[in-house]
């Protein structure tokens, strides 16, 4: 029977197939201009796909890279991955109504997440109500973290280990813009849940708020009833660049269950600072991001567990050709390098008074080319120094890895 | 600029010869197998490698919930001698031969707790010692000795008069130990080789007393949750417990630097020449053992695996076992020199770190140690130096 079945439909998909008219797919292209757009629009200003007149536009990126890595003369030896294949559905229920979802599929489909999916309310251009998840505004990288928008094959540690990397939840805000003449100001304030206990209680020996990620329980309740709060305030000169402030701060343990108290509560805060710019003369591009964790980790707890961390990132990208190269009209080939560094534990010893170490820094020099702006072929050589909480004599890894990444 | 291009790949190809940072001299580190494991005991090593070096214990995988350690590792880095942040407090038992008291919490200070919990605190005015986290390379080998070779050097009541002892320590075996045909029973009890008082008879307890008191992890052979007192579930596996025995017994044994450097042969004869030797033995030979990577061979520990009168300054008022209160084993001197890259950049020797410099903890060493102290006070500042760079060639 099934196989009577079968066939029909399978006909019917033929014919189905055979009836797109991939001319009717019309390429939404990303806002370039550079003029308006700010890190809080990443999430939109992304290259979509519509089809017709319909509604719904879809889009998505994809990563895939080798690496040959080691640490101290001994490596694992070549390696392919895909660590990232991204899907975007967006669609405008009404010209000041939007919705868009981003389905993040990582390491061939071993992790699959819902990083946004959020409904947006246009009241005015100050006051927007997105609900639904919604990614943290902590930092600009979790806002701006696309794959085809960067030189390197790999995320900066301090803004996807330290801060958790595509950090989104269930909950509820406000965004909005305001612009005048060459200056844009923007704001965004949600209440989501968050964190858990997890965060000091992992299998990572160090406080690692990325820990909190596992909990998928966090996108149908909060571990502890207590909203985390993220905001951030952004303002952007077309001459100048963006500089950006955020907060995110909560209550993170289940300090009461059922009426009966287990803990103390116990509160987690973020502070991070972001920026942007072009040096128009060079047109050299520079991003970076600091950020600053405050945990409060009990005091009969091991010190294993820092209650402060700090890190962040520098890129400096160079483009030295531009125009018409390996048969693309408007190619650019560009060296970069990027500078990061991660403090996981912020403090010293209560035995000994000596510092605390647990850190770590990377260099790693880069060289690009994208045959048009949303598909980037990179080359990055990562040269890393990671000390353990003693300060011991640290252990040194390097290697090659070779990446491409676009929208599609 | 195309040009500039091809240069830039063309450096980096050349580049990726040497792409991976150079591993550390051999003899720098001390980590790594024993020479002549086969592909399954390299299999079996690695396993223990990771159970020992990354698997950190949390609350949600029996943790605690009072503990000292999340990790083995977190008290051996680099499997190397510890820190102050994880030294170990021991009370309960002020003399030898009687049993530690439960009722106080003791044997171990659990002194760190997981969220909603309180540690252990030291009950006023009780006696206590602090032991910092010993290295742990190399002690296949001394585990492969026989009791009898070890007894070899016991000497408890000084018959020769050299002014050195070397006592056995017969602690009560634990209800799981199995003696190896190289065990002598002692009315029940069996000699310790293992820890500051040589109270563990074996890598097995070592591991298994590791799991329970340093971390709060039952196993099958140690049931009993230290905080609690109750029979819980175990929380790592035989095979785990038996992996790291393993990794324990076949971690590489530290290799001497620059042997033929003149200052270090010149501190290797005064060394000997003022008796450090005596307790420290610099020279074993094991005999046939289920390994066959360890079996017969030759090896340098520095250490008799004895009891000695160290003095009242070291004397804490605590000990384990048979072992009086001043009683100490020989600590190997192997490794002593690579001390600092497992200790933060410094020196904490001595059974709890009190000594910050190789010179003070030879300082330190009293009572049958007396004689050699005083032979080392009064060398030249040249041969105090030879004699100190040959300790940390170890």
């Amino acid at each position: 029977m099934k196989k009577y079945l079968f066939l029909p439909v399978f006909l019917f998909a033929m014919v189905a197939n055979a009836q797109i008219d991939s001319t009717l797919l019309k390429r939404i292209p990303v806002d370039t201009s550079g003029t308006q757009t700010m890190n809080m629009d990443a999430v939109y200003n992304r290259p979509f796909l519509q089809l017709g007149n319909l509604p719904a536009s879809i889009g998505g990126y994809v990563e895939a890279d080798y690496q040959y890595m080691g640490q101290d003369g001994i490596t694992e030896g070549h390696s392919f991955r895909i660590p990232r294949f991204t899907l975007f559905v967006a669609s405008s229920i009404h010209r000041k109504i939007k919705f868009l979802s981003e389905i993040e599929l990582e390491e061939g489909g071993k992790q699959i997440s819902i990083e946004f999916a959020a409904l947006d309310l246009i009241f005015h251009p100050l006051i927007n109500l997105r609900g639904g998840v919604v990614m943290n505004p902590i930092g600009a990288f979790n806002q701006n973290h696309d794959g085809p928008k960067w030189e390197f094959v790999d995320r900066p540690i301090a803004m996807t280990e330290m801060l958790p990397a595509t950090w989104s939840n269930v909950g509820f805000g406000l965004y909005g813009k305001y612009y005048s003449k060459a200056w844009a100001f923007g704001y965004e304030a949600y209440l989501t849940n968050g964190f858990d206990d997890s965060i000091i209680s992992n299998n990572q020996n160090k406080t690692f708020l990325p820990a909190a990620k596992e909990n998928a329980l966090r996108f149908e309740e909060s571990s502890n009833g207590q909203p985390l709060f993220t905001g951030k305030i952004a303002v952007r000169n077309n001459k100048v660049g963006e500089l950006g402030l955020s907060y995110m701060g909560e209550i993170y343990n289940r300090f009461e269950t059922d009426g009966l108290v287990l803990d103390a509560k116990r509160r987690l805060d973020v502070l991070a600072v972001d920026f942007n710019t072009t040096i128009s003369a060079t047109k050299t591009y520079l991003v970076g991001e600091w950020a600053w964790v405050m945990v409060d980790v009990p005091e009969t707890y091991s010190q294993q567990f820092g209650e402060r961390q700090k890190g962040g990132f520098v890129d400096i990208v160079q483009p030295i050709l531009r125009g018409k190269l390996a048969g693309f009209d408007k190619a650019v080939f560009s060296l970069a390098c990027r500078l990061e560094y991660v403090d996981w534990n912020v403090g010293s010893f209560e035995e000994t008074g000596g510092n605390i170490s647990d850190d770590l820094w990377a260099v790693v020099p880069a060289i690009s080319f994208r045959p048009v702006s949303q598909t980037v072929i990179r080359l990055n050589y990562r040269y890393m120094q990671q000390q353990d909480i003693l300060g011991n004599p640290p252990a040194k890894i390097g290697g090659v890895q070779f990446g491409l990444s676009s929208y599609f | 600029m195309k040009k500039l291009i091809l240069i830039l790949l063309g450096c980096l190809a050349f580049a990726c010869e040497n792409i991976i940072p150079e591993p550390p001299a051999v003899d720098e580190i001390l980590d790594g197998p024993i020479d002549g494991l086969n592909s399954s005991e390299q299999a079996r090593f690695l396993a223990g490698d990771f159970a020992f070096n990354d698997e950190v214990f949390s609350s949600g995988t029996g943790l605690g919930p009072t503990f000292v350690a999340t990790s083995c590792g977190s008290c051996h880095a680099g499997d190397g001698k510890g820190h102050p942040f994880t030294t170990l407090t021991r009370f309960g038992q002020t003399a030898p031969n009687t049993p530690p008291n439960l009722l106080i919490g003791g044997p171990q200070l659990q002194n760190r707790a997981i969220p909603g919990y309180t540690p252990e605190i030291l009950p006023e005015g009780t006696p206590f010692m602090k032991l910092t986290p010993p290295a742990v390379t190399g002690l296949g080998l001394l585990s492969a000795l026989t009791d009898e070779q070890i007894l070899t050097n016991a000497d408890p009541y000084d018959l020769d008069g050299d002014g050195i002892s070397g006592v056995p320590n017969y602690v009560n075996p634990p209800a799981y130990f199995v003696p190896k045909w190289f065990h002598q029973d002692a009315n029940g009890r069996y000699m310790g080789r293992f820890g500051k008082k040589a109270a563990t008879i074996d890598l097995l307890q070592q591991t298994v007393s590791a799991y329970n008191q340093d971390m709060g992890i039952t196993s099958t052979f140690e049931p009993v949750d230290p905080f609690s007192g109750l029979e819980v579930d175990q929380e790592v596996s035989d095979q785990t417990v038996r992996d790291v025995v393993f990794y324990l017994r076949t971690l590489k044994a530290p290799i001497q630097r620059s042997q033929n450097d003149q200052q270090i042969i010149q501190g290797k004869t005064l060394f000997s020449q003022i008796q450090c030797g005596d307790c420290h033995t610099p020279e074993w030979t094991t005999p046939t053992s289920d390994i066959v990577a360890l079996s017969n061979k030759t090896f340098f520990p520095y250490t008799d695996l004895l009891l000695h009168d160290m003095g009242p300054g070291l004397d804490d008022g605590v000990t384990e076992g048979s072992a009086e209160t001043f009683e100490w084993r020989t600590p190997p001197l192997w490794g002593l020199g690579l001390s600092p890259n497992s200790q933060g950049g410094s020196y904490f020797l001595m059974h709890d770190g009190r000594a910050s410099s190789i010179e003070e903890a030879i300082l330190l060493h009293g009572g049958e140690a007396n004689s050699s102290r005083a032979k080392f006070e009064s060398l030249s500042a040249d041969d105090k130096a030879a004699l100190i760079r040959f300790l940390e060639s170890l």
